[in-house]
C-alpha cells in the first residue's frame, strides 16, 4: 500500500540549519549534512532543505551544503530556495539533489516549470506555495519572497496551473500556521490537494502526532512536511511515525 | 566498471553516488565504448518514454543489446527498465528494446497519477537481484506508468491492481522503484547487482 510521507525539513541561512515562527525570529539549529542523517536514520521518508538566506552572499554556500548533505542521504532530497533560472537548477542537481522546489521564481515565469520538468523529469520539480489566509474573501493568496510579497494569485488556481506547466508536487505551506505548532490548515491543504492530480506536500503548523492524521485524513494530502519539531528532540520521527501508524494512517514503519 | 548510462534523461549523480557508497568503480557514460568495456551496464531513467529514443541515436541500444548478448549483467531503473519491454502507452511510436514481452500501461483513473512515494514490495525469493529483501520491504517510487506484469516478474507492486515492481530473466534485471533512494532496502539490492 502506498504511504502516506513524513518529511523533515531543514530551514538553511548560510549553512546552518535555523528555524523561526512565521518566517521570523530565527534561532540556530545544527549543520544540515548531520540532521539530514540523523533524520534519516529516524525514519523520514524525504529530506527538504530549503535555503532561506536573504542575503545573497550567504546563498553562495548552499551548493557545497546541498553536496555535504547529499553525499550520504539515500532517501528522496528535494533543495528549494533562491533558484531562480534552469541553469541554478541544473547545478542544485549535479550537487545531488533529486528535486528542485521553486516558489517565486515559478510564479514570475511559469513556463520554468517546463524548461526544467522538461530536462530533468516533472517528478524533479517541486511547486512551492506559501499560502495566507485572505481576511476579506475566503480564499487563500499565494506569497512570494519567502512570504513577504503578496500576488493577489488565488493559491488553488496557481496550484492547477502549476501542474498544467508539468509540475511533479505542491509544497504547500500556510504562512498562518507556520511554525505555531497549531496543527496543519486543513482546509486549505483539502482544497489544493482535490483540485490536483499531482501529490500535495502539506507544510506549516505540525505539532503533534494528531496534526498529521488530521491533515492525511481530512486535508487530503499525500505527504506532510515539519522542521521544528523535530529539531529539538520535541518529538523522535520514529514516535511519531509510530503514533501516525496506530491510529489507521499507512506509514513507512519500520523503514 | 559498471557504466551508468546518460542519454539525457534527467539526473543520474544519484545513482552514482549509491554505487560510490557501495564501494564500486563506476562512471556516468554516453560513449558507446564506454559501455562496451563495461563489466555491468545499468540504464537509469526518470523521464518520458520517448526519450529512450535517443539510446538509438546515440548508437547507445546497440552497445547495451551486444553487452546483452555477451551476458553481461544489465540492470534498468524505472524508465529504464519499462524501455526493456517492447514499448509503452506513453509513447507507442517509440519502440523498447523488447527483452521483455509486453506494453507499459497508464496507472488507471480511480487512484492519483503518478504513483509518488513508499510502497511495499512482495517478494518472489527465487531472485537473485532481490536476495535477503524481505516481502513487504519499502521501496520509493515514482512513476506515471507501470510495466505489466509478467513471467519476468520477480516482485509486484500494489497500486490500481497490481504491477511489476522488478524484473529478472537470466542476467537481465529491472526495477520500476529507485533503489537508489531507497534506503538501506535499496543499497541492499544495488549491492546484490554488484555482487552478480
Amino acid at each position: 500500500m502506498l504511504t502516506k510521507r513524513i518529511i523533515a525539513c531543514l530551514d538553511v541561512d548560510g549553512g546552518r540549519v535555523v528555524k523561526g515562527v512565521k518566517f521570523e525570529n530565527l534561532r540556530d539549529a545544527g549543520d544540515p549534512a548531520e540532521l539530514a542523517r540523523e533524520h534519516s536514520a529516524s525514519g523520514a521518508d524525504e529530506i527538504v532543505l530549503l535555503d532561506i538566506s536573504a542575503a545573497q552572499e550567504r546563498r553562495a554556500t548552499l551548493l557545497d551544503t546541498v553536496r555535504r548533505a547529499a553525499r550520504q542521504l539515500f532517501i528522496p532530497f528535494t533543495v528549494g530556495g533562491g533558484i531562480r533560472t534552469l541553469e541554478d537548477a541544473a547545478a542544485v542537481f549535479s550537487a545531488g539533489a533529486d528535486k528542485i522546489s521553486i516558489n517565486s521564481a515559478a510564479l514570475a515565469d511559469p513556463t520554468l516549470i517546463a524548461r526544467i520538468a522538461e530536462r530533468f523529469g516533472s517528478q524533479a520539480v517541486v511547486v512551492a506555495i506559501d499560502a495566507k489566509r485572505s481576511k476579506a474573501t475566503s480564499h487563500w493568496e499565494a506569497f512570494t519572497h519567502g512570504g513577504r510579497t503578496g500576488t493577489r494569485r488565488d493559491a488553488v488556481v496557481w496550484a492547477q496551473m502549476a501542474e498544467y506547466h508539468g509540475a511533479g508536487e505542491i509544497l504547500l505551506t500556510s504562512m498562518d500556521r507556520d511554525g505555531t505548532g497549531s496543527g496543519f490548515d486543513c482546509e486549505l491543504t483539502r482544497a489544493v490537494a482535490d483540485s490536483v492530480r499531482i501529490p500535495v506536500i502539506a507544510s506549516g503548523g505540525a505539532g503533534g502526532a494528531e496534526h498529521f492524521v488530521e491533515v492525511f485524513r481530512d486535508g487530503h494530502a499525500d505527504a506532510a512536511l515539519a522542521a521544528s519539531i523535530f529539531h529539538y528532540g520535541f518529538s523522535r520521527l520514529v514516535d511519531l511515525k509510530e503514533q501516525i501508524g496506530s491510529q489507521g494512517i499507512s506509514v513507512r514503519w519500520p523503514c | 566498471m559498471i557504466a551508468i548510462v546518460d542519454y539525457g534523461a534527467g539526473n543520474l549523480v544519484s545513482v552514482k553516488k549509491a554505487f560510490d557508497w557501495l564501494g564500486q568503480e563506476c562512471a556516468i557514460t554516453s560513449d558507446p565504448k564506454h559501455v562496451a568495456k563495461a563489466t555491468k551496464v545499468v540504464l537509469p531513467g526518470v523521464g518520458h518514454f520517448a526519450s529512450t529514443a535517443s539510446l538509438g541515436r546515440l548508437g547507445l541500444q546497440a552497445a547495451i543489446a551486444d553487452a546483452i548478448g555477451r551476458a553481461v549483467p544489465f540492470l534498468g531503473i524505472c524508465v529504464g527498465m519499462q524501455w526493456m519491454f517492447e514499448r509503452s502507452q506513453e509513447s507507442p511510436e517509440t519502440q523498447g528494446l523488447g527483452v521483455l514481452n509486453g506494453e507499459c500501461e497508464r496507472f488507471p483513473a480511480s487512484v492519483k497519477s503518478p504513483h509518488v512515494g513508499w510502497n511495499q514490495l512482495q517478494v518472489d525469493p527465487s531472485s537473485r537481484l532481490l536476495r535477503g529483501v524481505p516481502s513487504a520491504s519499502f521501496v520509493y517510487f515514482t512513476h506515471s506508468f507501470r510495466a505489466p506484469v509478467s513471467h519476468a516478474m520477480v516482485a509486484c507492486c500494489e497500486y490500481g491492481g497490481r504491477f511489476s515492481a522488478a524484473v529478472e530473466r537470466g542476467h537481465l534485471f529491472g526495477v520500476q522503484f529507485h533503489p537508489e533512494k531507497s534506503g538501506e532496502t535499496g543499497l541492499k539490492i544495488l549491492g546484490n547487482f554488484c555482487g552478480l
